[in-house]
């Protein structure tokens, strides 16, 4: 089992594997395929981003500007306060731990997935897109079932962090899985014989061949799942006790501050989640640029 | 012979176990067994007992928790919510995809990334931007309440919070799709002839459509199923406002757990489905 524990170490220095498949080849053909904007697309991209703005990008930019309703100095004392600063902690923290825990697990279940045909894999494959699918409130419904006071296996978890860590987990297990399963599926397997064939161990070659071919992968997903987690709301309200000060999350407690008439309080804690969320995707999007992939 | 069962898949491990590509017997089961148990103990043990729990009592008193008024009311409401959503969505996905694919302007790359914004926002954060912009004290909240348009606390609002949760999905289905099969066939009928019209409806959409209906699935089970985002901007009313999971919150909070279990099953039903049908639809679209 040391082998996937590895593999999330490894993925940290994942820009020096970044360069290594293949060149940027592909995106070369971009000015062949595509062609400057004409009267009806012009129309139709201007609807678009209209669209997107009202949306989106419009109530996004009123949530930085109210942050600052109470002055610059409102927001950091908002942000500094004990309670939102301890849960935008809480949440950070928690997913960071969430991300790392199922960049392993996760990478070591689409390991399985693709190397590993067993009877039952159809099965599993389902099984993994459930906490996709199903609504946030369900999964806490069901978490809170299973470690609720009325808990059949006599592990109460309510009003503890470790009912946020099961409930963050059980969210974010697919994404890991689903950007590794389709790396590991096109992954070349005779450089792994010929390295084989050159008398490699098979835990040399899965750490110095499929590890860093996976690496960026496994970032993406890792980093998939913190964005995920550091925002979360439906599936750790009910099970989490929301105590200020140790079970509060970031997202509950920009719910108070709105349900209190907080608005500028509510925003410049939700400021600082978006800032977080923002720094993740461009991480992401940095990426995958470098790596030349889907664009 | 565990793995006697799949057919051509058999002898190429084996050939690669000779060269020592597959992990020893001890270590692939041993990894086998880790990824079942961490899966079966994450979501297939709570999901069974949710299942436990509402048939405890047999299927009489779940068909009774959901056949009551308020509950009918927030399904039908979660269904328009969802319909218009993903209607909406999808025009915009499959149109934007096209631009982002096949024409250039200044800016695209930074459209693109924008694009990818809504799913990293919490769903809390999303309910606020939108009582911003769109509330009572909002940018455009007074304008519109002036004109008789109620956003907030009303249909519109959940409709737009929906939208928001699942902007990208369909988009970022098609746009690989679209990449891939590049331009030549379009090109090749419009030398032809073909009028743009004729172009999309003959050869863009039967490219993309296993693209579409894979994202429309995605989007309509997102959909479905949103809460954080609903919660904010629904105000929570009651037969007017309650979508289905705010009922099943509702229903938990007042002791009423046989409701909330029963309407929770009917919404785990349909995400199952869901699934199932992306499975199906997923090996089609890899052709």
């Amino acid at each position: 089992m040391t082998e996937p524990g590895h593999s999330i170490l490894s993925a940290d220095d994942a820009p020096a594997a970044l360069g290594q498949p293949g060149s940027s080849a592909g995106r070369g053909d971009d000015r062949r395929d595509t062609r400057p904007l004409g009267a009806g697309t012009g129309l139709g991209l201007g609807i678009g981003v209209l669209w997107l703005s009202l949306v989106v990008l419009l109530p996004l930019a009123a949530i930085v500007v109210a942050s600052t309703d109470d002055g610059w100095s409102g927001f950091y004392d908002t942000v500094t306060g004990d309670a939102v600063a301890a849960a935008l902690k809480l949440s950070i923290g928690m997913s960071l731990f969430v991300a790392f825990v199922n960049a392993i697990m996760g990478t070591l279940v689409a390991w399985v997935l693709v190397r590993d045909p067993f009877p039952g894999r159809r099965v599993l494959e389902v099984i993994i897109d459930v906490p996709f699918a199903l609504p946030t409130i369900v999964a806490g419904l069901v978490l809170i079932t299973l470690y609720g006071p009325m808990t059949p296996i006599g592990l109460e978890l309510v009003g503890t962090r470790k009912a946020i860590f099961v409930a963050l987990l059980f969210v974010t297990l697919p994404f890991v899985v689903r950007t590794v399963q389709p790396v590991l599926m096109e992954l070349d397997r005779e450089v792994e014989e010929a390295a084989a064939s050159l008398g490699a161990s098979r835990f040399t070659i899965f750490r110095r061949i499929v590890l860093p071919n996976l690496a960026p992968a496994i970032a993406s997903g890792a980093g998939l799942c913190f964005a995920r987690a550091v925002g979360e709301y439906g599936s750790v309200v009910l099970i989490a006790g929301n105590i200020p000060f140790q079970t509060e999350i970031a997202s509950v407690r920009i719910l108070t501050q709105i349900e209190n008439d907080q608005t500028a309080a509510a925003a410049a804690t939700a400021t600082v989640l978006l800032a977080v969320g923002l720094l993740v995707i461009i991480a992401l999007d940095l990426g995958r640029r470098l790596v030349g992939r889907r664009g | 012979m565990a793995d006697a069962g799949a057919d051509a898949a058999v002898k190429h491990p084996r050939r690669q176990r000779r060269l020592g590509l597959e992990p020893s017997r001890p270590t692939r089961y041993g990894l086998r067994f880790v990824a079942l148990l961490y899966v079966g103990l994450l979501v297939l043990l709570p999901l069974g007992t949710v299942l436990w729990r509402t048939f405890e009592n047999g299927v009489g008193p779940v068909w009774e928790a959901i056949n009551q008024p308020d509950v009918w009311h927030a399904f039908r409401l979660t269904a328009l919510v969802a319909i218009l959503s993903v209607i909406i969505n999808t025009i915009f996905g499959v149109g934007m995809a096209l631009l982002l694919v096949r024409t250039r302007f200044p800016g695209r790359q930074a459209l693109d990334f924008l694009l990818d914004l809504p799913l990293s926002v919490s769903p809390i954060v999303v309910g606020l931007a939108l009582i911003l912009v769109y509330g009572k004290n909002g940018w455009f909240g007074g304008a519109l309440g002036d004109a008789g348009i109620q956003v907030i606390f009303a249909t519109p609002g959940m409709v737009l919070a929906t939208v928001f949760v699942s902007l990208p999905l369909v988009l970022r289905e098609v746009m690989p799709v679209l990449r891939e099969v590049g331009i030549e066939q379009e090109q090749a009928a419009q030398s032809l002839g073909a009028s743009a019209l004729q172009r999309f409806r003959r050869i863009t959409l039967p490219t993309i459509k296993w693209a579409v209906a894979y994202g429309l699935v995605l989007s309509l089970a997102r959909s479905l199923g949103e809460f954080g985002a609903v919660k904010v901007v629904s105000g929570n009313l009651l037969n007017r406002t309650q979508t289905a999971t705010l009922v099943v919150e509702q229903k938990y909070q007042d002791f009423e757990q046989p409701a909330a279990y029963a309407i929770a099953f009917v919404l785990v039903f349909v995400a199952i489905i869901a699934i199932v049908i992306i499975s199906i639809i997923r090996p089609k679209e890899d052709r």
